[in-house]
């Protein structure tokens, strides 16, 4: 009969796209656990503490010609006040 | 014998003021300066001060202190005569005060690194005049 044939196929006809689907399933989560740390890396910024001190020069109104102007000036206060120098 | 006592006394007074007195002519670096200069904890900077190379410690930061005040005042007073600013006149004294280190002491060279001076010549800001 018929009748017998739809409702039990030999195998099971309803099992066949549940077994897919859960494969596909799995194979997604792993793809995702895969990605995760990736994406976290990507979401990070190393900083790293320079063991020098950052110096930052804002002596922008120094004229040039002024320091080499004083060079001996500077020399004679360092000789005048040995003590601090 | 009260009278040469007084003159004793006297004569011990004016030695001692005269001891004040010639004192800041010849005067040379404090022992505790000199030692932390030549031991390279402290060094000379490019902008004219002094600075702390290695650890700080309270003692460093105050000797340190106490010789930057003592040279800003100086650098005020000077560059108010010259008529140029202040950080001018630091700056060029700066130049010159790197020139004289000698060899095993700090200093500051451009980029803000601190070298340990060698007998060649010192790494110097850009600005500074050739030696």
């Amino acid at each position: 009969m018929n009748h017998s044939k739809l409702t039990a196929p030999p195998g099971g006809v309803t099992d066949a796209p549940m077994q897919s689907r859960r494969t596909c399933d799995r194979a997604r989560w792993r793809f995702g656990w895969a990605i995760a740390p990736i994406a976290m890396l990507g979401g990070c910024i190393n900083l790293t503490a320079p063991d020098q001190p950052i110096v930052i020069e804002l002596n922008i109104n120094i004229r040039q010609e002024v320091i080499y102007m004083l060079a001996d000036e500077a020399a004679e206060t360092i000789e005048e006040n040995a003590d601090i120098f | 014998m009260k009278t040469t006592k007084c003159i004793a006394a006297a004569g011990a007074v004016s030695l001692l003021a005269l001891g004040i007195l010639a004192a800041p002519a010849q005067a040379q670096r404090d022992p505790a300066y000199a030692a932390a200069r030549s031991s390279g904890e402290i060094g000379e900077k490019m902008d004219g001060y002094l600075g702390i190379v290695g650890t700080e410690t309270p003692e460093l930061r105050r000797l340190v202190n106490d010789i930057n005040i003592k040279r800003r005042a100086v650098y005020a007073q000077k560059s108010q005569e010259e008529q140029v600013t202040l950080d001018e006149y630091a700056l060029a004294t700066g130049c010159q005060l790197i020139l004289k280190t000698v060899p095993g002491e700090k200093y500051q060279a451009p980029g803000g690194v601190w070298e340990t001076r060698t007998s060649a010549p010192p790494k110097r800001d850009p600005r500074c005049p050739p030696a």
